[in-house]
């Protein structure tokens, strides 16, 4: 797949997504920015959803993971258990190395 | 006003039969607003591309027919196969496009993931972007999990949404929510409930909802 980008992130990697809101077709829920997770997999390589929206390319393809958080991380007041977990789809360029 | 109203006697002083006129009948709302934007541009977009010999308007039929044909029974096949034959199962959830493809069944663009719930791990799936669903293994999406309050919800308090659906879980359990945001769609593998030693693949299929394989409920064999 040489019209993909490398993996940056190896499954088990904490990853926190980033904190940015730019204009036009977004993937990335507004709930997850700025959190923390880790890489639950890497499902592949994908056109930019961001760039196909608007009808061009989206190459590079972006690897896409699953990533997976504690609920307690993403709502303070959580009400469930504290194993509780959310995994959400995120593209790579939404993700930077966890601090 | 008069003419309308004299046509309307007229039409009542027939005997319809079953109308007594004691219980009016409940109507449905005409659907005659104006259309929105986007259903203005998906008709001007379908009869363009008709106009200009890229698709048939049977195209369009055939492909509205076939979404509408494709029904939860296709879920609970795969469902019945993963209960029935260990391998299966194994290669269902290292390759969830594969195993169903075996099945004959075609993801199209989308690639499946099959996550399995297990005594300690309830899995349950939702959009909050949209409404993205397995469609080829479950058919067109109920109007509950399009809605915002679904969506919303099953992510924030997703026990709370689970017990209206009648599901209550103890804490001991995990519940993992999987938000289907992108190029993957999702589809529970529920328990094999207890008792169902040796049934069939069909009776087996016929235990197996839809809403279980979204993740709301969980299958039982008392049906």
């Amino acid at each position: 797949m040489s019209d993909a980008l490398p993996a940056r992130f190896a499954p088990g990697a904490r990853v926190t997504v980033r904190r940015m809101a730019p204009p036009g077709h977004l993937r990335t829920p507004w709930y997850i920015r700025g959190r923390t997770g880790a890489v639950e997999r890497l499902c592949g390589a994908f056109a930019n959803p961001e760039e196909l929206a608007y009808n061009r390319p989206g190459l590079p393809k972006q690897p896409l993971y699953r990533v997976r958080f504690r609920q307690r991380e993403l709502w303070p007041d959580y009400a469930g258990a504290a194993h509780d977990t959310i995994e959400v789809e995120i593209y790579q360029h939404w993700l930077e190395p966890a601090p | 006003m008069t003419a309308d109203s004299d046509i309307h006697a007229h039409d009542h002083d027939h005997a319809h039969g079953h109308d007594d006129h004691a219980h009016p009948h409940p109507t449905r709302a005409d659907a005659d607003e104006r259309l929105t934007h986007w259903q203005a541009m998906e008709i001007a977009v379908r009869e363009l591309l008709i106009a200009k010999g890229i698709i048939t308007a049977a195209d369009v039929r055939a492909a509205v027919e076939a979404m509408d044909a494709r029904t939860p029974a296709l879920g609970a096949r795969v469902v019945a196969r993963a209960w029935s034959d260990p391998a299966y199962r194994q290669r269902l959830l290292a390759d969830g496009t594969a195993a169903v493809t075996e099945l004959g069944i075609e993801m199209a663009a989308t690639k499946l993931v099959v996550v399995e719930n297990k005594p300690g791990l309830h899995n349950l799936v939702v959009c909050t972007l949209c409404s993205c669903y397995p469609r080829m293994l479950l058919g067109l999406p109920p109007d509950w999990y399009k809605s915002r309050a679904y969506r919303s919800r099953a992510v924030r308090e997703p026990r709370a949404v689970l017990r209206e659906f009648g599901t209550t879980l103890p804490d001991s359990v995990e519940v993992r929510v999987h938000d289907s945001t992108a190029d993957m769609r999702y589809l529970v593998l529920p328990e094999r409930p207890a008792g169902t030693e040796g049934w069939s693949e069909d009776r087996l299929a016929a235990l197996v909802s839809r809403d279980s394989m979204i993740g709301v409920t969980r299958p039982d064999n008392r049906a």
